[in-house]
């Protein structure tokens, strides 16, 4: 993935910085609390939720089951309807072939449709070394743009800024990009998305070459399917002579048919709303055939791997190219509430994030290690999730992999593993606690010399204790465990007193 | 070996695990899910459709077939235009009592040219009552993509109750997916600021919905 | 009907009231409890951490030392979803990692006779007045793997409203994670007190006394931020509740 979260810390001390922030944490308290309640309205309102999410699951399940026949499929469709097909199977190699094909048609400048899967390859990064700028057309985009900033949300990359922090972006940058934010601008919502559609307008009536990802690509059909709110998408899909729309190999749906269950349950699950304010969809191109002139003249599609084959491999993770990018997962994440995006060192943050970048990525990097224990495990995103993606299962699988090591697939190969460095002690203690509890007498005994020492403990630890005692105290040890008690009052019934 | 046979390679490999199934895919995937929400009679999903397009701030007029240009002419006026974008097959008589000037939608029409137009008046290929929206299919009286996106004011005309469907389903039965397809639920809106939604970005910030018939 | 108290490793160990309290209140409700000594610990923070093989000799443990009665009752939301959700998950791993079918054949039998507390009132007794007395304003925190992981529902509030002299009051995002999650809470210590925090400030605001769940380890997270953060407001195990009595109150 992008460069740009290379040396990353590991997720918990990049987590204490922003459990520290107190703008930070007020942002995204606001925005994910905002969403939360009106994502459940929109569920609400349909009473067949549950066998939506179920057909969306198996809808996935079996594309990706036949996934070689179906990226076979949509190379011919698209192909038949005027487009051509690229493949890449990494970042690089995608990069490459947009490059090489801006430079084609003599342009140095693009506008682009937010699109996660440019972000995860550095697009624009690769773009700009070659002397091409590309423009983020997405409100949010933007904003991360012009504030030289990484984006936090797959749906809001801006969510940890506050209309106050947007104001003065617009303020400070809009003049370096092209248009200057106008006058006297406020932060009230409305006039910062005005001042963006002022700033923007010019890019779009002017680009030649547009870059877009999409959210789903039908194989019988070879059509592309992008969801968005502002109309920047259809300002990039149909304006420029040439669109370029860079797709994970995982976006396919076998049929058209397919997309009654995605157009239903995508909307209410990422903006919590019945539909979402524009929806894009385009076979190829129009050239030789009715509307002659609508839209680019050339469609180039490029399908990208960059590590989800590996993913594929895996059997238990390979539910996380279910995903369809909704974003409920992040908005109903408690930990993701308090540590912020950024923490989780991807273009992919929060839950899906902790069960994608790992995959994408590889354990290798402290980073990516560190995300699967980047839960409490409390199932919300589970439990949100539009196509049934058990993150919780996922993450537990990927812990159990930077422990233990194991066979996983990279870049098309078998390699194994080894358990990684820094988890050596606690595999000792689990495995002295797995030995203790296999053993009742030695769990006693432990309990006993516990409950004997009672009042030697102290409230708070020193050393690795202090990960717990830092903000809480300790429970004061009983004088005698349950055991005890149960043996020397025979279940209770030789009980002294009343009490029992 | 080309990236194309790799990535083929690679998934064949990744799916070694996975039992070899042939189930055709119309028996692979139960869909238990409902084709509608709820029954309504005809006119209930008009005003079904009426309301969630209102709801997402799209504004709503009905009106019968004969009133139709009389109305589109005052909604011209009302927004105080003076030049309207027209797709080639739009009906003749619906801006028949309006004189304001009328730009044709041409292939050679560039996008600056496009931006000094005020209005566009189409017609829709379907309209989804359940999710308020209306679908655009490049017909001929609904023209090119562009028109309905770089005007700020967009005017939209849904033939009741035959264009109208219930829910999503039944709008992607009658949709040709080689046409491309808009679908529009009112006006652009952004929810990129702290999360809540606000009208009007970048396509249309005026959206009106005539249901006619 | 005789079952058996799984009571837990950690409400053995530090929680013994707890464990009083589940016995005293099932045999006013005429169940026979037994608690088999042999029992320990069902393997969950192992399985959590990442440590699935290790926690698989646990799980055939707790098979072998539960296996025999009618039915498992246990006073945790999470060592009771390790058992019914994850033990049949353990068992497919294992098949999958081409070790056969003995792993999921051992553990089947426990799978289904495993109750929560509250499950085994409500489905299992048919009660949801327990004939509790416990005049004190309370507020409920549902533990995530008993509210998602089991599906516990209204299960505890129904039995709580139940309780004569006690007033429930809401607790606001009752529904959000308290902040433990076991290994979690060391792991990633900074965003568990946070989420703990919020999770006392928020029970604070309802002004109750007792801050009620139906599970220890959550509890030891909340109790341990609340005595922190000097609120006054004390955890209390849903069991102590239901097992008070005008005639034996708990303490």
């Amino acid at each position: 993935m992008s460069g740009t979260f290379v040396g990353m810390p590991a997720f918990p001390e990049a987590a204490r910085e922003a459990v520290a922030d107190p703008t930070l944490r007020g942002n995204l308290r606001h925005a994910t609390h905002t969403i939360r309640a009106k994502r459940a309205a929109a569920v609400a309102e349909v009473s067949d939720w549950a066998e939506l999410r179920e057909a969306g699951k198996r809808i996935k399940d079996h594309t990706l089951r036949h996934l070689d026949r179906y990226l076979v499929q949509l190379e011919e469709a698209v192909t038949a309807a005027g487009g051509t097909v690229h493949w890449a199977a990494d970042a690089e190699e995608a990069n490459r072939i947009v490059t090489r094909l801006v430079k084609e048609t003599g342009e140095s400048e693009v506008v682009k449709v937010k699109s996660m899967a440019t972000q995860e390859i550095g697009l624009n990064e690769a773009l700009e070394a070659e002397g091409i700028r590309a423009y983020e057309t997405d409100l949010a985009e933007l904003i991360v743009q012009l504030g030289k900033d990484r984006p936090s949300h797959i749906l809001v990359p801006a969510i940890h800024r506050n209309r106050g922090e947007i104001r003065d972006i617009f303020r400070a940058e809009m003049g370096e990009w092209g248009r200057p934010a106008p006058e006297g601008l406020t932060d009230t919502p409305a006039e910062l998305a005005e001042a963006a559609r002022l700033h923007l307008r010019e890019k779009f009536l002017r680009a030649k070459v547009g870059i877009s990802g999409a959210n789903f690509m039908v194989a019988e059909t070879g059509t592309l399917v992008v969801v968005e709110s502002e109309g920047n998408g259809r300002m990039c899909l149909t304006l420029p002579q040439t669109l370029i729309s860079v797709v994970g190999i995982e976006k396919i749906v076998p049929t058209w048919r397919d997309l009654e269950v995605f157009l239903q349950t995508l909307p209410r699950s990422s903006t919590a709303e019945r539909m979402n304010p524009y929806t894009s969809t385009w076979t190829g191109t129009r050239d030789g055939r009715a509307g002659e002139g609508d839209g680019p003249r050339a469609f180039h599609l490029v399908l990208l791997d960059n590590g989800r084959t590996d993913t594929l491999a895996d059997e238990v993770g390979r539910q996380a190219l279910r995903c369809i990018r909704c974003s409920a997962c992040l908005n109903v994440c408690p930990v993701y509430e308090r540590a912020g995006g950024h923490a989780y060192g991807s273009v992919y943050p929060g839950p899906i994030g902790a069960i994608l970048s790992p995959q994408l990525r590889g354990t290798g990097s402290e980073i990516d290690a560190s995300l699967p224990y980047a839960s409490s495990l409390c199932g919300a995103c589970y439990e949100v999730c539009p196509v049934a993606i058990d993150i919780p299962e996922v993450l537990v699988h990927l812990r159990e992999r930077v422990v233990e090591g194991g066979t996983v697939t990279r870049e098309g190969n078998k390699v194994v593993l080894k358990p990684a460095r820094g988890h050596a002690a606690e595999r000792a203690a689990m495995r002295a606690a797995r030995w203790a509890f296999a053993r009742p007498g030695a769990l006693r005994a432990g309990q006993r010399l516990a409950s004997r020492t009672r009042a030697l403990h102290p409230r708070t630890l020193p050393g690795p204790g202090r990960a717990w005692s830092a903000a809480r105290d300790l429970p004061a040890v009983p004088a005698e465990p349950f055991r005890d008690w149960w043996r020397r009052t025979n279940g209770g019934n030789a009980e002294e007193g009343t009490t029992k | 070996m080309s990236s194309r046979e790799l990535i083929l390679g690679r998934v064949r490999r990744a799916l070694a695990d996975v039992p070899p199934d042939d189930t055709p895919y119309e028996d692979a995937v139960a869909r238990g899910y409902l084709r509608e929400h709820g029954e309504r009679g005809v006119e209930e999903t008009v005003e079904l459709l009426a309301e969630n397009l209102a709801d997402y701030r799209a504004i709503v007029h009905r009106c019968g077939e004969d009133e139709l240009p009389s109305l589109l002419a005052r909604l011209l006026a009302e927004r105080k235009a003076s030049t309207v974008l027209v797709p080639s097959g739009l009906e003749e008589s619906w801006l028949a009592g309006t004189d304001v000037a009328r730009v044709a939608d041409r292939a050679e029409s560039g996008p600056h040219e496009l931006d000094a137009v005020d209005s566009v008046v189409t017609a829709c290929a379907v309209a989804v009552a359940e999710t308020g929206t209306i679908v655009l299919d490049g017909g001929p009286d609904q023209g090119r993509r562009r028109i309905t996106l770089i005007p700020d004011h967009h005017i939209c005309v849904v033939r009741v109750p035959g264009q109208v469907v219930s829910s999503v389903p039944q709008a992607l039965e009658r949709l040709d997916p080689g046409r491309p397809l808009t679908w529009i639920s009112g006006p652009s809106a952004t929810s990129d600021i702290e999360l809540d939604r606000v009208e009007g970005v970048h396509g249309p910030r005026t959206l009106e919905v005539i249901l006619v018939g | 009907m005789r079952v058996a108290l799984f009571l837990t490793c950690v409400n053995d160990t530090l929680y013994p009231d707890t464990g009083r309290a589940v016995v005293k209140l099932l045999t006013r409700l005429g169940v026979e409890v037994d608690f088999p000594m042999a029992q320990t610990c069902c393997g969950q923070a192992h399985y959590n951490t990442g440590y699935r093989h290790e926690a698989e000799p646990l799980a055939r443990h707790f098979s072998d030392v539960f296996g025999e009665y009618e039915a498992i009752v246990t006073p945790s939301g999470s060592c009771g979803a390790m058992v019914r959700e994850l033990y049949p998950r353990m068992g497919e791993r294992a098949r999958a990692e081409g070790r056969g079918d003995a792993l999921a054949a051992t553990l089947a039998p426990v799978v289904p006779k495993t109750y929560e507390l509250t499950e085994f009132l409500v489905d299992v007794l048919g009660v949801t007045d327990v004939g509790a007395y416990y005049p004190h304003t309370v507020t409920y925190h549902p533990t995530c793997h008993g509210l998602r992981g089991l599906g516990l529902g209204d299960r505890p509030r129904r039995l709580l409203q139940a309780v004569e002299g006690l007033e429930l009051v809401e607790l606001p995002g009752a529904d959000e994670c308290c902040g433990f999650g076991g290994t979690f809470a060391l792991k990633n210590a900074d965003v568990s007190a946070a989420m703990g925090t919020d999770k006392v400030r928020n029970a604070e605001a309802t002004g109750a006394e007792v801050l009620c769940a139906a599970d220890n380890s959550c509890l030891m997270h909340i109790g341990g931020t609340m005595t922190r953060l000097r609120t006054g407001m004390r955890p209390v195990h849903l069991a102590e509740i239901l097992a008070s009595t005008e005639r034996e109150p708990a303490l």
